[in-house]
């Protein structure tokens, strides 16, 4: 069991809460994901030819000056990539970096830098906070709270494929602005893993929800709109799942052929509202006016902006 | 109309009790319903899509849950009265031993899942598998029900005011069910069959039981088990 949230604001209205909207819907969602968690959200562009990376740094001594850390890491990134990176944000648990979107220039340079950093998500709108521990506390420890944006995705997770890390836990973002969460256990992970494997995609974790995010990536980068991708995932992979997948532009969901995962989608002027359980978006404002449906089997739902 | 906020009533019969989710947990709710005489009334409000509430109790009660809730709401029930003025998520009667559930919105999966006795309304739609392991106890949906409604029903009835989803009634058991409206495909071992005056008169009393006004008991489709899955035969010697 797992639980997925999901916000995507039609309107200017709620983009300086967008934080605070998701935080209790996750929180809520702790007793079906307990014990890690992870949000992506979506807010206005950096300007072309960059990137946001969001950076976990496991050695970051939380006693030390993180932020002195952080900064000599900048100018270092800067003076190896001949080009300027610039410090966003200064996270508990790493930093965001707007840096060339040369991903895998710049994904080197920061692992020669720094063997203890990792990119969980990079794109032109996206950060990403992955987690283990519980929604509330992560919530806090990142003041999510804070966030504003025009979109988010968020997960609670019990694990049942694989350990509980940081690396496990979800969104899976392994392309620009893409963004997953999966609420269930697909079963032929390995199968399409090797496959994928084959064609140059290597995924990082043993996680089966990661293996659908690179499917849905490999499609995406080949041009296909994400609904055509999702309909690949529904072809190719075996199991159960609710999706909510995100390129920060469309936003989907699907359930598995059998709807063995919920989800509840609500829909007002002024949003939609994706939860697992219909509890989660109760704290919304304007939920008792929402137009609230279930996705039927294997019908896929996309709302672009 | 009387109103208990603070501790659980002993016995309020001839009044209504009202029970504020908004400042008790679940627990709470439903302790609070287990101390209730028979023959109370109890007003449930400010739901919010809480889960499990209402659940095990064996005396008669009239319970109104004001409000949308979550899973499970009166599962396990053993005599209670409970209307939701709202929609319910999963496994709404689950395993419901007597009594009526009403539901005034939508339920969604496993609605009324092995129910034993009792009748179980609802009447806007359900999702996937409603009625699935019906055990004896009656389901009338007055829209439409999801894909696998009725999957492994053993006993009962079950009656569909609108449409039927994918494979109805698959692997049926003694179950029947009864659809007003289309079916999208049958189960497998389930097939339609001629409706007698009995099946027209069981119902005509469901249909007044539960309130429907769109179905005519003489125009729904009756689908049962085919029996080529389901040869269980006692006599025999135990091969199974």
């Amino acid at each position: 069991m797992c639980g997925i949230v999901g916000l995507h604001l039609k309107t200017e209205r709620h983009r300086d809460a967008l934080g605070r909207l998701l935080s209790p819907m996750l929180d809520c969602l702790e007793t079906r994901g307990p014990d890690s968690a992870g949000l992506a959200i979506y807010s206005e562009p950096v300007a072309e030819g960059l990137f946001r990376y969001s950076v976990r740094i496991d050695g970051l001594d939380p006693d030390a000056d993180t932020k002195a850390e952080v900064a000599t890491l900048v100018v270092e990134l800067s003076h190896d990539l001949g080009s300027t990176v610039t410090c966003e944000r200064v996270r508990p648990d790493g930093a965001v970096l707007i840096a060339s979107d040369q991903v895998e220039t710049v994904s080197s340079r920061l692992a020669e830098r720094r063997p203890d950093a990792t990119v969980v998500g990079f794109g032109r709108h996206i950060e990403v906070v992955k987690d283990v521990g519980r929604p509330r506390d992560i919530c806090r420890r990142h003041e999510i709270e804070n966030r504003s944006g025009y979109q988010g995705v968020g997960h609670t997770r019990m694990a049942t494929e694989s350990a509980v890390t940081i690396d496990h836990s979800h969104p899976f973002a392994p392309n620009a602005d893409l963004a997953l969460v999966h609420n269930g256990s697909f079963s032929n992970h390995a199968t399409v893993r090797r496959r994928l494997a084959q064609q140059g995609i290597d995924c990082v974790t043993d996680n089966d929800s990661e293996v659908a995010a690179r499917l849905i990536g490999r499609d995406i980068d080949s041009g296909a709109t994400l609904e055509t991708a999702l309909k690949t995932v529904g072809q190719e992979m075996d199991g159960f799942y609710t999706l909510l997948v995100t390129t920060g532009r469309e936003f989907a969901v699907v359930r598995d052929s059998f709807a063995c995962k919920p989800l509840v989608v609500a829909e007002t002027d002024e949003y939609v509202a994706v939860t697992s359980e219909y509890i989660a978006m109760t704290s919304l404002p304007g939920i008792g006016s929402a137009k609230v449906f279930e996705p039927t089997p294997g019908e896929i739902h996309v709302w672009e902006r | 109309m009387g109103t208990v906020t603070d501790t659980a009533p002993e016995t309020a019969a001839g009044n209504t009790v009202e029970l504020d989710c908004a400042g008790m947990s679940t627990r709470e709710v439903n302790a609070a319903l287990h101390e209730l005489a028979a023959g109370s009334r109890v007003l449930v409000l400010n739901p919010r899509g809480r889960h499990n509430l209402a659940v095990a109790l064996d005396q008669e009660l009239e319970i109104e849950i004001a409000g949308h809730a979550g899973y499970f709401i009166g599962g396990l029930c053993d005599g209670p009265s409970i209307t939701v003025d709202g929609f319910v998520g999963w496994s709404l009667a689950e395993n419901l031993m007597s009594g009526t559930v009403r539901v005034r919105g939508n339920a969604s999966e496993c609605c009324a899942a092995s129910a034993h006795g009792g009748l179980i309304v609802v009447h806007g739609d359900t999702s996937s598998r409603a009625g699935i392991s019906l055990k004896g106890a009656e389901l009338a949906v007055g829209g439409d029900v999801g894909h696998m409604s009725g999957f492994m029903a053993q006993a009962g009835t079950m009656l569909i005011g609108g449409n039927a989803g994918d494979a109805l009634g698959d692997s049926l058991y003694e179950a029947v069910i009864y659809v007003a409206g289309s079916i999208a495909s049958l189960g497998s071992d389930a097939q339609v069959e001629d409706l007698t005056q009995e099946d027209v008169d069981r119902v005509r009393s469901l249909v007044e039981r539960a309130g429907f006004d769109h179905v005519s008991p003489e125009n729904v489709t009756r689908v049962a088990s085919a029996k080529h899955l389901y040869n269980f035969d006692a006599l025999k010697e135990q091969k199974y």
